[in-house]
């Protein structure tokens, strides 16, 4: 059965954030991983490579770009799927995310449906 | 010594300072290269050959006098340091290359009086650069024992030098056609070139004062028994006192006006701040050269007392007599290179001159304006490097024809007076609003007669040796016009005397001229930019009043003459963004054509740049009121329009940063909401969980919303505080009651042992706020096993100092100030977010401050963050 299942990563520093959206991954059927900053996204990503990450973006430490850099340079992890989600919703930062690679950038708040819908037809 | 082993070792020399010109613009971008030691450098060339060899010969025979050349600049270094700084930015700003060209520009780009002072420059100077050639030959001479001068040029060592320098100078003066780019392969040099010669003359002094004498002592003591020793020594009087005083005032000038001094201060300067450093290290630069030049001077005396030396050859004769020919040679290169510096920096400065003031205003500009960009930068190059030949070789030939037999100094002075010519126009241009082109014009020429009258005439006569009736006796037998003693003027010697005179009609015919006849509009509006520099400085091409009608494609045109396509269209794409212009609007404005001026100005000078520009535009007159109007008009928006923009940037950076917060705990709202609505078997437990989350989250944000209303009432002072007289004490009793619960959660102990009692008017509820919240932060830091946070207070007459203390991680440095920023939060918080709406210190600042307190956060040892607040104790 884990066989099949596809992996999520879910990186966000509001705790409240990450228990909807384990929740709600969980319930899909997904694997769910959890990280609290860059760093940690970055160790669990290398551990399990996951098919997809939601990645924040206003982190402490390493922020969501920079783990999008340094998952771009990985042979290992370049083809994980990113979908950003973020507070930050001026065009240039969403420009500045698709243009790193990041498959799709959606602002918070956000529909959970539409999340969920977004982030089966990426790892589909 | 052979002649050949000096050429060679000449040659060995040039070879060095050629490479360090060449390695020195390769690394054009290296600290070697730009730093404020090799400016300062630079400036030493001041000191020429005639400090060398003619401050000694001065003093051996006239005593201290030599150090006026040297007092002068070191007296005025702190106003010079003010005066640089506002002409820097002037030259900077309008791309000046010259002296003549910030003269011209000053008086509305005034073709005749950019070519005026040319003319005066290079009929100053280049007697000065025969001068070092002359300086450099005779030693030649004296070290390799010839005794006969040379009669033919081919057989003379001086010729190749001095044709030498011509090709460095020519080679490294004229890699770019923008004359006000910097020469840093050049000046490199030159900055290498100023502390061998100090090192070298320094060498020679100790060796003179300490080996061949036994220190200063013993050759005072065998130079005063000398006759004549007295007369040489001493002021003499109140006569000697103007004589020095106005020689003093003489080399006040010349260090700003030189064409050489005005080439390394200003058009070489890479930033204003180097300036800091010549305050100190020039002056010491000065003195280090002149501490020895009186003993050797006296020494001189002492060793060639009654024999036919020339005191200007003491330096070099000392350690040629006593057998150290080593010694001398260094001497010799000393000298050498100070002469070179000088010319090769005078020669470049005179060439650009020559180029952009006076040969390309009045012989090129027909065909440069049909020309193409590549043959027109080649024939400018060009035009500087015959200049600069042209210069080179005429000096010499100056020398051989003229001044075989002069002293180095009375030359020198000479020029010194010639260039002081300058100083009304160039000084009142700078201060006085009303100085008109025709006042400096007719001023200069006066200035100028003048000094050819009293000084330049006679010298020359003199120098004949044909009969002095004309000195003596006046022209035509008329005492009244003697020329050293005119109108009957007889307490100086000659140069001050010269000076003295000139300057007075100088000044005179200027302020006449300036105040009796209005200048035009152009005039004024280049005076309100000199005069007033810092106010127009930030207006850049919005200081240019200008009316009339011009089209972009033609300006465009004359730019590409000499820019090329490519350039031309990168200055024009800058210029459109820098105002915000649409590229296809087809009208130039004001700026747009100052803006092109300045452009062409490096490379042709200004009055050429504003000729051709002229030449495609149709100019209508404006009057002086207008210009002023304007130009009041545009500063006064200007300014506001930049607070306005300022403002702006931080609303619209508060905004972005509430906005994100609001949206975080909202998020989770919807999310979590929007599970349970849609999602029919959430167990209870997990349904709780949420709910309680969605609670948390609604009050963040009213907590945030509150927060802000609060900090914006406090930060524009809707909100009177609630004074009155309480008890500090009382006040943090309170604070620690309302955490108590928060901190046994934490399980942290809080102590407030050391909390004095004292009374004193506070807004209670706003400190008390003040308080938690540090104790909340304070608890939330502090460490995670035995969290301890502690209050204390320090009274002292003036003010009271309340401080709370943690035993936690401590905070980075960095932070420490920007922690009371509004949204901030540190860096390597810990990885769980602490609640908090990252405004509570931005509300505490906003409560301390309008108390007339002080807040402020450090480290403490052995861990852990001190956070003190001051409250000032009323007077009474």
């Amino acid at each position: 059965m884990k066989i099949n299942m596809k992996k999520i990563l879910i990186v966000d520093d509001e705790p409240n954030i990450v228990m909807s959206l384990e929740y709600i991954f969980k319930k899909e059927n997904f694997e769910v991983f959890i990280a609290r900053d860059g760093s940690e996204a970055l160790e669990i990503a290398e551990l399990n490579v996951p098919d997809i990450i939601l990645l924040d973006i206003m982190m402490p430490n390493v922020d969501g770009y920079q783990v999008l850099r340094f998952l771009k340079e990985s042979v290992k992890l370049r083809d994980i799927k990113v979908v950003f989600l973020s507070a930050k919703n001026k065009l240039s930062d969403i420009e500045l995310g698709l243009q790193l690679g990041a498959d799709k950038y959606i602002s918070k708040p956000f529909s959970t449906k539409k999340l969920v819908n977004e982030v089966k037809a990426l790892v589909k | 010594m052979s002649s050949i082993l000096v050429i060679l070792v000449i040659l060995v020399y040039l070879a060095v300072i050629f490479y360090v010109a060449f390695w020195a613009e390769k690394n054009s971008k290296s600290r070697w290269v730009n730093n404020p030691y090799v400016y300062t450098l630079s400036l030493a060339v001041y000191c020429t050959a005639w400090t060398y060899y003619g401050s000694v010969g001065l003093a051996a025979t006239s005593g201290l006098k030599f150090l006026t050349i040297y007092l002068g600049p070191v007296i005025i270094i702190p106003i010079w340091i003010i005066l640089m700084k506002k002409i820097i930015r002037i030259s900077k700003g309008n791309k000046i290359s010259s002296l003549a060209d910030f003269i011209s520009l000053r008086y509305g780009n005034d073709r005749f009086l950019g070519a005026l002072v040319t003319v005066i420059c290079v009929f100053a100077i280049v007697p000065y650069i025969s001068l070092q050639l002359k300086a450099i030959s005779e030693t030649f001479n004296v070290i390799t024992n010839h005794k006969i001068v040379s009669n033919s040029i081919l057989n003379d060592t001086t010729f190749y030098i001095a044709f030498l320098l011509a090709i460095f100078a020519a080679f490294f003066g004229t890699q770019h056609t923008d004359a006000s780019e910097r020469h840093k392969g050049i000046i490199t040099a030159v900055a290498l070139e100023s502390i061998i010669k100090l090192v070298f003359f320094l060498v020679i002094g100790i060796y003179v004062t300490f080996y061949l004498f036994d220190g200063p002592n013993d050759i005072y003591n065998q130079a005063s028994v000398l006759p004549n020793f007295k007369e040489q020594q001493s002021i003499d009087g109140l006569k000697g006192g103007f004589n020095w005083f106005f020689l003093s005032l003489l080399s006040m000038i010349a260090i700003v006006l030189l064409p050489r001094q005005f080439q390394v201060t200003v058009v070489e300067n890479e930033r204003e701040k180097y300036l800091k450093k010549v305050t100190w290290l020039f002056p010491l630069y000065l003195l280090l050269f002149n501490i020895f030049v009186i003993f050797i001077a006296w020494g001189g005396n002492v060793v060639f007392n009654n024999q036919n030396v020339d005191a200007d050859l003491f330096t070099l004769m000392l350690p040629l007599i006593n057998g150290h020919e080593i010694l001398a040679l260094l001497v010799f290169l000393g000298g050498f290179s100070a002469a070179i510096s000088m010319v090769v920096i005078s020669s470049l400065a005179l060439s650009t001159m020559l180029s952009n003031n006076l040969i390309i205003p009045y012989g090129f500009l027909q065909q440069f304006s049909k020309g193409e960009s590549e043959e027109n930068t080649e024939v400018i190059k060009n035009i500087r490097r015959i200049a600069i030949f042209s210069l080179i070789i005429v000096a010499y030939f100056f020398y051989r024809s003229f001044i075989l037999d002069r002293s180095l100094v009375s030359i020198g002075l000479i020029s010194f007076v010639l260039i002081a010519q300058l100083s009304p126009s160039f000084f009142g241009g700078l201060f006085w609003r009303r100085g008109s082109s025709n006042g400096a014009k007719y001023g200069i020429i006066v200035g100028f007669l003048i000094t050819i009258y009293t000084l330049v005439i006679p010298f020359s006569i003199d120098s004949q040796l044909i009969s002095s009736l004309f000195i003596r006796e006046g022209i035509f037998g008329i005492g009244f016009l003697k020329p050293h003693e005119l109108f009957g003027l007889q307490i100086f010697e000659p140069v001050p005397h010269a000076f003295f005179w000139s300057l007075f009609f100088n000044v005179f015919v200027y302020v006449f001229y300036s105040v009796s006849i209005i200048g035009n509009y152009r005039e004024r509006n280049f005076a309100e930019m000199f005069v007033d520099s810092t106010k127009y400085a930030s207006l850049h091409e919005d200081a240019y009043v200008w009316k009339g009608e011009a089209y972009v494609k033609d300006i465009r045109k004359v730019l590409t003459r000499f820019l090329g396509e490519q350039r031309t269209g990168r200055a024009l794409n800058l210029f459109n963004i820098k105002y915000n212009i649409d590229s296809k609007n087809q009208f130039a404005d004001a700026r747009l054509i100052n803006f092109s001026e300045k452009l062409l100005t490096g490379s042709i000078g200004s009055a050429s740049a504003r000729i051709l520009i002229s030449s495609v535009i149709k100019e209508e007159e404006i009057s002086l009121l207008e210009v002023l109007k304007i130009l009041d008009e545009t500063q006064k928006a200007k300014e506001s329009n930049k607070e306005l923009k300022e403002r702006d940037k931080q609303k619209d950076e508060f905004l972005d940063t509430v906005a994100h917060e609001l949206k975080t705990p909202i998020t989770s709202i919807r999310a979590l909401s929007e599970i349970l609505l849609d999602d029919e078997e959430v167990d209870k437990e997990t349904k709780n969980k949420f709910l309680t989350s969605i609670l948390n989250e609604s009050e963040r944000v009213s907590r945030l919303i509150n927060n802000i209303l609060d900090l914006e009432k406090l930060a524009t002072g809707k909100e009177k505080l609630d004074l009155n007289e309480n008890s500090i004490k009382e006040t943090i009793h309170k604070s620690i009651n309302s955490v108590t619960q928060f901190a046994k959660n934490n399980q942290v102990r809080i102590s407030e042992e050391g909390v004095k009692e004292a009374k004193l008017i506070f807004d209670e509820d706003r400190i008390q706020q003040v308080i938690i919240n540090l104790l909340s932060n304070a608890i939330k830091f502090s460490s995670k096993e035995k969290g301890r946070v502690s209050v204390f207070t320090y009274i002292n007459k003036k003010k009271i100092e309340v401080s709370v203390e943690d035993n936690g991680k401590g905070i980075e440095k960095d932070d420490l100030i920007s922690i009371f920023n509004k949204f901030y939060q540190s860096k390597n918080q810990t990885i769980l977010k602490p609640v908090g709406s990252g405004l509570g210190l931005a509300i505490s600042k906003q409560i301390i401050e309008s108390h007339k307190g002080k807040i402020w956060a450090e480290n403490i040892k052995p861990q852990g963050v001190r956070v003190t607040f001051t409250l000032p104790l009323n007077e009474n």
